[in-house]
């Protein structure tokens, strides 16, 4: 056994990165759906709500877990111009797992509206009472959740490019599953 | 396509296959899971090099799936159905009607802000666990209004007129109502709603609704034609202190012991009840109502009892527009003060959305209908007006001067 290079990211980087896949398509779904249903609404924003701040939370301890473990070498096939765009879009996606959140817990601050989780669990407001930012926040909500939904549309069309036509192993580095020993030895 | 591309990756793998058939394990599990392995290799490696009408064919089925994707999402949108009832065509249907009013809710636009407090008498404990009904004091904020869209409206006693009350409790939970003098709401829906709102929109030559429009919204919902019946058998009060509000729609109470109760509540004003025909209406004066109101809170404060309803099993907790039977029991759980008065140009009331789902632990919504539209309406409402560049309202800080002088 020689101690090539590793080809996949650690067990836990995957783990939270298909969690918090399987979340935010969730969560982008749910906000579509709610802000044009008068029926399911209230029933909809109150499981936004407190996922959003979940998301948050993921996502915070998938950026520490991710600096300790660091990532495998991208393919060398790539060229320097392609692993640039693929380290690019990778801080681009953790900006908006992390902005989305914020956003959304900073609008409701702003137009002093409780942040409900559960029960009679509440957030405190992170912003002051101020209508006109939050008529700004809210539209950014919006204008970040279609980025956020054109950036997973990129990020899974390149992944399904990559495996399905280039077939250059980057996708396995990702894959939910353990890839080959080859992978690892 | 990019042919070194193409090359590398094929070359690579084949050596990497070949490596591995050496390294693989005795051990059975492993060897099973590298026999999977070995698999899903050389299907990734089986063609050494794709054809170009392979590439085209698996290219154009990434496209498709993608597409797909964000089909998905555009039908979750809505984008499918374009007469589909969502909030932002609830409250273009109000703009429609009312006008634009910058800053201004786009219904129950004219207002004035209240404050007080609400003294609970502990007697709600046992319905709602709710920290608002246990023994003491909690501050409250709130606003009349008159139920049009048009701020400007000239006041009267057959427009309904609003309450919105928050309840701020100590652990910082809030309880947010929007109630109206009537004892039950014309429409049991939010598509009725809507569509009443369009039969009753003024036409553009005569400035009167359309007569045919209206009558054939009425043939189509008798609990409207039964709601408007109700409202003649009692005369609207003289003022906003003496009107009975009415919180319309069924919520669930849920007490410490988990019982679930279905109530109903109204305010109940202390300040005795006189017929506005009785009053008479001040000619000349576009705010008598509200001016009526600063008067009377600056002479002293002005009071209602919070009276609970409880449903029994089987009253209707989905609909706004029937009344329970007599006789349910009733609860006075405590007294709502209402002592002073601002206007919205320095109020933070204005900026408050009055949304009823808005509730504190031990109050849930029942399954009526409105309540999720009506939540959502108002966001919908309260975001348009946020960003807007408010306009001066109806009340302003100089008759609530001229009040106090009085």
């Amino acid at each position: 056994m020689t101690t090539g290079e590793r080809k996949q990211f650690a067990g836990s980087i995957r783990f939270f990165h298909w969690l918090v896949a399987a979340i935010v398509l969730t969560m982008l779904g749910i906000g579509v759906s709610m802000i044009s249903s008068l029926a399911d609404y209230h029933r909809l924003i109150s499981i936004h709500r407190p996922l959003g701040i979940l998301l948050l939370i993921l996502v915070a301890i998938r950026l520490v877990n991710r600096l300790l473990h660091g990532a495998p070498e991208l393919p060398k096939t790539m060229s320097d111009q392609e692993k640039f765009i693929a380290r690019a879009s990778e801080v681009l996606l953790y900006v908006l797992l992390f902005a989305m959140p914020l956003v959304g817990w900073g609008m409701l601050s702003a137009a002093r509206f409780p942040i409900a989780m559960f029960g009679s669990v509440h957030l405190f407001p992170i912003l002051p009472h101020n209508v006109m930012l939050y008529a700004v926040l809210r539209k950014t909500h919006t204008v970040l959740a279609y980025l956020l939904f054109f950036a997973f549309i990129a990020h899974f069309g390149a992944a399904l490019f990559h495996s399905l036509v280039l077939r250059d192993g980057l996708f396995s580095r990702m894959a939910p599953w353990r890839a080959s020993s080859e992978a690892r030895n | 396509m990019n042919d070194p591309k193409e090359s590398k990756p094929s070359i690579e793998l084949g050596h990497r296959t070949a490596g591995q058939s050496v390294a693989t394990p005795p051990d059975g599990l492993r060897g099973n899971r590298q026999m999977t392995s070995d698999r899903t290799l050389e299907r990734e490696n089986r063609p050494v090099s794709l054809t170009a009408a392979e590439i085209l064919g698996r290219s154009a089925g990434i496209g498709i799936l993608l597409l797909a994707v964000m089909g998905a999402f555009f039908y979750l949108d809505g984008g499918f159905s374009p007469h589909k009832l969502t909030q932002a065509r609830f409250v273009d249907g109000f703009e429609k009607v009312n006008g634009v009013h910058p800053g201004f809710r786009r219904n129950h636009a004219k207002g004035l802000p209240v404050t007080g407090y609400f003294d609970s008498n502990g007697n709600g404990t046992r319905i709602s666990k709710a920290v608002v009904f246990l023994p003491g004091r909690v501050p409250v904020i709130g606003r009349f209004s008159l139920g049009t869209g048009d701020p400007n409206t000239a006041d009267a006693p057959g427009i309904p007129r609003g309450l919105g009350i928050e309840y701020q409790m100590p652990d910082g939970e809030e309880w947010r109502t929007a109630m109206i003098n009537l004892p039950i709401f014309p429409f049991k829906d939010p598509q009725a709603f809507y569509d009443n709102m369009m039969a009753s929109a003024p036409v553009p030559e005569t400035h009167k609704p359309d007569p045919a429009k209206q009558a054939a919204f009425m043939a189509s919902h008798p609990e409207t034609v039964h709601a408007l019946e109700v409202f003649k058998s009692k005369e609207p009060s003289s003022g906003f202190d003496n009107a009975t509000f009415y919180g319309l729609t069924a919520f669930i109470f849920t007490s410490g012991e988990g019982k679930a109760t279905p109530v109903r509540w109204m305010l109940v004003p202390d300040q005795p009840y006189v017929a506005a025909s009785a009053a008479g209406t001040p000619g000349g004066d576009k705010n008598y109502l509200f001016n009526g109101v600063i008067a009377s809170i600056l002479q002293h404060p002005l009071e209602w009892h919070l009276i609970l309803t409880l449903g029994q099993p089987g009253d209707p907790t989905n609909n706004s527009t029937s009344e329970w039977p007599a006789g349910r029991e009733q609860v006075d759980v405590g007294t709502l003060t209402l002592n002073t008065v601002e206007a919205e140009e320095t109020s933070q009331t204005r900026v408050v959305n009055f949304d009823p789902l808005v509730l504190p632990a031990g109050i849930s919504p029942s399954d009526d209908p409105l309540l999720s539209a009506r939540s959502g309406v108002y966001s919908e409402s309260f975001t348009r007006r946020a960003g807007e560049k408010e306009e001066p309202s109806a009340i302003t800080a100089a008759d609530i001067r001229k009040g106090a002088q009085q």
